[in-house]
């Protein structure tokens, strides 16, 4: 449990659409902001337990072949050990549903490996008194394999081209004839590498059991979803496993589900009735779960020499891995930017002996924004067309696969804005046709989107008797501003200030919430804390209205106005009292009201299945509406000639969320995002020892991500209007918007630096020099 | 857990008796030692905290030249007045390596003493393989990930870059390394790898790093350390180099030119052969250009690091051209 009050909190800034600063829609500093600098906040991990054990991964070394045998003598002699677990020693589990909540198969689930489908895998673990003993015994744990030839990566002979996925294709008109036929056809193939999510907060955990109840003190993006896999693991009722989840620092979607190593650090808690601490080193975060799986893409594009499309055929291949399944939905965006009337997209999934991938930053659109939006300016370079120019020739006007509406899409608002902005009409066209000094200078733009993924909440919202207002629900922060945009909805809604109501989030047992994933929570949240708080502040006028203690009473109002946390009649000519006031004239020390989106009738099982499993999430085509969000980048690199280093100089990026909940949160996430893709666009690749089939990278000194002097000033502008087909209050999705498209704009500016075209992130110096 | 023991040293000659006996080693800033004790490759018995001995940490410069305490730390030596006026090199490779907080703990002593970022040599318990660490054991890296590798000063045992930026511009400017009264020059203090790559330094059991001077010249003066580097802050360089640069009354004419790579060799990597073409030469562009290219002379890539071989020569030619510019 978290408590976020505001004190003395900074004052300044405006309201984008006219509310206040607390108001929705106000630009509020982070209320979770202050405990987090100067320390106060506690980390999931960072909880002080009596009796805490702690424990260390013992990992595979080689990426295929099968445990032959496990010495543990010296471990277990070693000063401090409390025991070492194996596939042999430690605790039977039951196999768990996955996210859709698809039954299990009936069988064991062990989460230390026999097995070896790829380096890094769990296969003991070692725990002891200390962290310092059970490092230093897990590295006396001598493990013996048979060891096997390994598939490396997509690249192996021994590959092949891997298991067709049918749900991803998408096709309409006849696409290779009309490919056939176009006067302008361009082919190419673009790859992305394996890429790392790494939060600066590594993945780990305190479990503790007491009888058959567990507690687990995890990071997680998924309280509900995570307990119901714990709950399935170890045999007991959902009600008995409690997250405990009140800060992350970093998600970027690897804390959505219950791991490996969470299952190990539970087990070795139940086996040795004590609570276990684990946490992930650095390395094991490149290999205890999955990062962005790699991808190739084949975009081939028929279109008249006015540059207009005329058919898309579109071949994408992901890495998953040997025994599990990860599609990265490649064709996403390439079946929606622009309008064509002959269409296919086919996508492919192989084998490698590689931990099987997971979600990171929009998942499918981003490595699919990295195709098509290349593609595209590739397009407008054979035909001679300026891409912004281009790309607007092509504009759909409504979903060209689902061939619905859309719900809400300033795209056309984001190029133009955007191109106002950066200036874009001085481009000059030619590559290479802008320098300064030795650094060739290049302008790129690409469109980047989200779909508008919604499902339903529920919160609980108090007021309380000294008249401020209280909100649980089992939802989280991971910096995106959840604590802070629920504040500021219920402070709206209820009618106090944000400085009077305590959020508090990330705790299992408060009101529910489904995966803080896919830009969805903020959406939800606000909808169902808006309904909760409605429902309360009705109870509060009702109140004031009716009971005959209260001062309003003699009034004969039908309703009342609740504003800066008072209570007057709407024409000013009644009494003027506190909330706390008429609470303590009526004798109640609380009004609650729990709000959910939930449709009506909905069973406990519905209930149950929305929260622990994705599978009620509402398609974003349901009903007459496409939704989604979009964004045009604008982007400036410079280019040294003679050392092929890019460094990006200057970013405008017009976005459309819908409207925003809290602009300068907003912003942040999208001055995020971008960060993140440009990191993606220049410096992140797992780099493979193909001998070993292992990544030797595996750490934030030789993984690089950008440090501060690597980006410049980043303009963002907002050009959403509010979409109430996707959300109660207008919303559209936020956090993983701006990462898409920023690779390919970063790309088309090199192009149009160098005239070299750079169809493998990251763009590092040699392919340049 | 693994036990050692930890001595705080009283004395320069305590510190070094301490840390000559078997498995104990000197604990200055920390920043590289915890490092390596982190990832399995330093593991050793004893501890000899040298961090608060006095007088080991100043820095001296007249007009012979700097005198730096090895214990002076690498952001107060980057920021020092007389550093930056007598020997600009020194200063910019200081300021552009590591990150804030690891300059305001690195001493300039264990800068000298930094391993290498092979990643082969930095994971004992996958790569059992390498002749650094265990001497005889073989080479991980070659055939393996090279992107980030030696092309100059290779052997067959042994590709591991040397890392660091200061000991490039020192070996450019003739330094010395003062082990206690015992001098040694910089390019003779870092050792090729041949056939023993874990011999990285000249220097004995019971020695001890004491001070590094560098001589005053008017080439160490007018010089500049340039690094090219994946990302641009935070990181080892691609290739780098450190000029000096004197020119004749003329203004156009090199008499003196001194040339130092890093992020390509084995050990910091003097470019002799760069400045004898030039010497005498007039400092113009296509010459500069052309001589560069003698800086990787004998140049050997691994696949993945052949980028190097054309990389270093432009980062060579490229700061040679920027001081004759500053003329």
């Amino acid at each position: 449990m978290t408590v976020h009050a505001r004190h003395g909190s900074t004052r300044h800034g405006d309201a984008s659409d006219g509310a206040s600063m607390e108001a929705v829609g106000g630009r509020l500093s982070r209320v979770d902001g202050p405990a987090k600098i100067t320390g106060a906040a506690r980390y999931a991990v960072e909880q002080q337990l009596e009796g805490l054990a702690y424990a260390a991964l013992v990992e595979s070394t080689i990426a295929s072949g099968k445990v032959r045998a496990i010495d543990t003598t010296r471990a277990e002699a070693a000063p401090g050990v409390l025991k070492v677990l194996t596939p042999d020693t430690i605790i039977s589990l039951r196999t768990a549903s996955d996210w859709f909540g698809t039954p299990p198969p009936d069988k064991p689930y062990c989460p230390l490996a026999r097995d070896i489908t790829f380096s890094g895998q769990h296969v003991a673990a070692v725990i002891a008194e200390t962290f310092e003993q059970a490092v230093a015994a897990a590295a006396l744990v001598e493990v013996g394999y048979d060891e096997t030839p390994a598939i490396v990566d997509l690249s192996d002979g021994k590959a092949g081209d891997g298991i067709p996925i049918d749900a991803m294709t998408k096709e309409w008109g006849d696409a290779a004839a009309a490919f056939a036929a176009a006067p302008v056809r361009i082919c190419a193939a673009y790859n992305t590498p394996r890429e790392y999510q790494a939060p600066m907060e590594p993945h780990g955990l305190i479990a503790r059991w007491e009888g058959d109840h567990l507690t687990v003190w995890e990071p997680s993006q998924w309280l509900d979803g995570m307990a119901r896999t714990y709950a399935e693991w170890f045999e007991v009722p959902f009600e008995n496993v409690r997250l405990i989840s009140p800060y992350i620092g970093g998600g970027f979607g690897s804390k959505a589900l219950a791991l490996s190593h969470g299952a190990v650090a539970a087990s070795a808690a139940k086996m040795l009735g004590r609570p276990v601490r684990l946490v992930m080193t650095r390395p094991q975060t490149f290999t205890g779960y999955g990062g962005r799986a790699a991808t190739r893409q084949t975009v081939t594009i028929g279109a008249g020499h006015d540059g207009v499309i005329q058919s898309i055929v579109h071949r994408g291949v992901n890495e998953t891995s040997i025994d599990g399944m990860w599609v990265e939905p490649l064709g996403s965006v390439t079946s929606i930017m622009y309008a064509t009337p002959n269409f296919s997209s086919k996508q492919n999934v192989v084998r490698v002996n590689s931990v099987v991938p997971g979600a990171m930053r929009a998942p499918g659109e981003n490595p699919s924004a990295f195709g098509i939006e290349s593609a595209i300016d590739e397009l407008a370079y054979e035909v001679g067309i300026d891409p912004l120019e281009i790309r607007l020739r092509n504009y759909a006007e409504q979903d060209p696969h689902a061939k619905k509406a859309w719900s809400t899409r300033q795209l056309r608002e984001a190029f133009a804005t955007g191109a106002e902005r950066f200036g874009w009409a001085r481009r000059s066209p030619e590559p290479r046709s802008m320098r300064d000094g030795n650094h060739l200078i290049g302008w790129g733009v690409a469109a980047g989107t989200y779909p508008v993924r919604r499902a339903y909440g529920e919160a609980v919202v108090r007021i309380l008797a000294d008249g401020s207002v209280e909100v649980e629900s089992s939802s989280i922060d991971m910096g995106q501003g959840t604590y802070t945009i629920l504040a500021q909805t219920a402070a709206e809604t209820v009618g106090v200030s944000a400085e009077d109501v305590v959020v508090k989030l990330g705790d299992s047992r408060f009101p529910r919430a489904g995966v803080t994933g896919g830009s969805r929570l903020a959406g939800v949240m606000t909808g169902a804390v808006h309904k909760a708080a409605t429902s309360a502040l009705d109870q509060l006028v009702g109140l004031a209205i009716s009971d005959p203690r209260s001062p309003f009473n003699t009034l004969q109002a039908n309703t009342l106005t609740v504003a800066n946390g008072r209570i007057t009649a709407p024409r000013g000519d009644g009494p003027d009292v506190s909330i706390a006031e008429l609470l303590r004239r009526v004798g109640r020390d609380q009004i609650e009201a729990t709000g959910d989106t939930m449709p009506a009738n909905s069973s406990a099982e519905d209930r149950y299945r929305n929260y622990t499993t994705i599978a009620m999430s509402l398609p974003h085509t349901e009903g007459d509406y496409s939704r989604h969000s979009w964004c045009a980048h604008f982007v400036e690199v410079r280019v040294d000639e003679d050392f092929g280093t890019v460094r990006v100089s200057r970013v405008v990026s017009a976005l459309d969320s819908g409207r925003l909940y809290n602009p300068k949160l907003a912003e942040s996430q999208w001055k995020g995002g971008i960060i993140m893709g440009i990191g993606q666009a220049l410096l992140e690749e797992g780099i493979l020892d193909r001998r070993h089939g292992r990544i030797v990278n595996n750490n934030l000194a030789d993984y690089l991500v950008p440090t501060n002097a690597d980006i410049p000033d980043i303009e963002t502008i907002s050009v959403g209007i509010p979409d109430l087909h996707s959300s109660v209050l207008g919303g559209k999705g936020v956090g993983e918007l701006a990462i898409v498209g920023i690779a390919p704009a970063i790309a088309n500016a090199v192009f149009h630096a160098t005239g070299k075209r750079v169809r493998d992130l990251p763009i590092t110096l040699e392919k340049l020099i | 857990m693994r036990d050692f023991s930890y001595l705080r040293a009283t004395s320069p000659d305590a510190a070094r008796q301490a840390a000559a006996l078997p498995g104990a080693m000197l604990l200055a800033g920390g920043t590289t030692l915890i490092d390596l004790a982190k990832c399995g490759v330093a593991e050793p018995d004893a501890l000899v905290d040298i961090t608060h001995l006095k007088g080991l940490d100043a820095i001296e410069v007249t007009e012979r030249g700097a005198t730096i305490g090895a214990l002076a730390r690498m952001g107060h030596v980057a920021d020092h007045a007389d550093i930056k006026s007598q020997f600009p090199a020194v200063s910019e490779a200081l300021w552009q390596a590591a990150s804030a907080q690891i300059r305001n703990m690195a001493t300039i002593g264990g800068n000298l003493m930094q391993r290498t970022r092979c990643p082969y040599f930095r994971d004992p318990s996958n790569f059992s393989a390498c002749n650094k660490r265990q001497p005889g054991s073989g080479c991980s890296a070659i055939g393996g990930v090279t992107r980030g590798h030696a092309v100059l000063g290779t052997s067959q045992a042994c590709i591991a870059m040397y890392p660091g930026d200061l000991a490039t511009a020192l070996v450019a400017f003739d330094a010395t390394v003062h082990l206690g009264d015992r001098r040694v020059p910089v390019d003779e203090f870092f050792l090729l790898p041949g056939t023993t790559p874990d011999k990285e330094h000249a220097i004995e059991p019971g020695e001890m790093i004491t001070a590094i001077e560098i001589p005053s010249s008017i080439a160490a003066r007018r010089s500049t350390y340039l690094k090219v580097r994946d990302r641009q802050s935070y990181e080892f360089a691609a290739a780098s180099a450190a000029v000096g640069l004197e020119l004749e009354a003329d203004g156009r004419t090199i008499r003196t030119l001194r040339v130092a790579l890093g992020g390509v060799a084995t050990k910091p990597w003097r470019a002799h052969a760069v400045e004898a073409a030039l010497k005498g030469k007039a400092l113009e562009p296509e010459a500069v250009r052309a001589a560069s290219l003698l800086a990787v002379e004998g140049a050997v890539d691994h696949g993945a690091n052949h980028y190097k071989i054309e990389l270093a020569p432009r980062v060579v030619a490229r700061a040679i051209l920027k001081l004759g510019e500053a003329a």
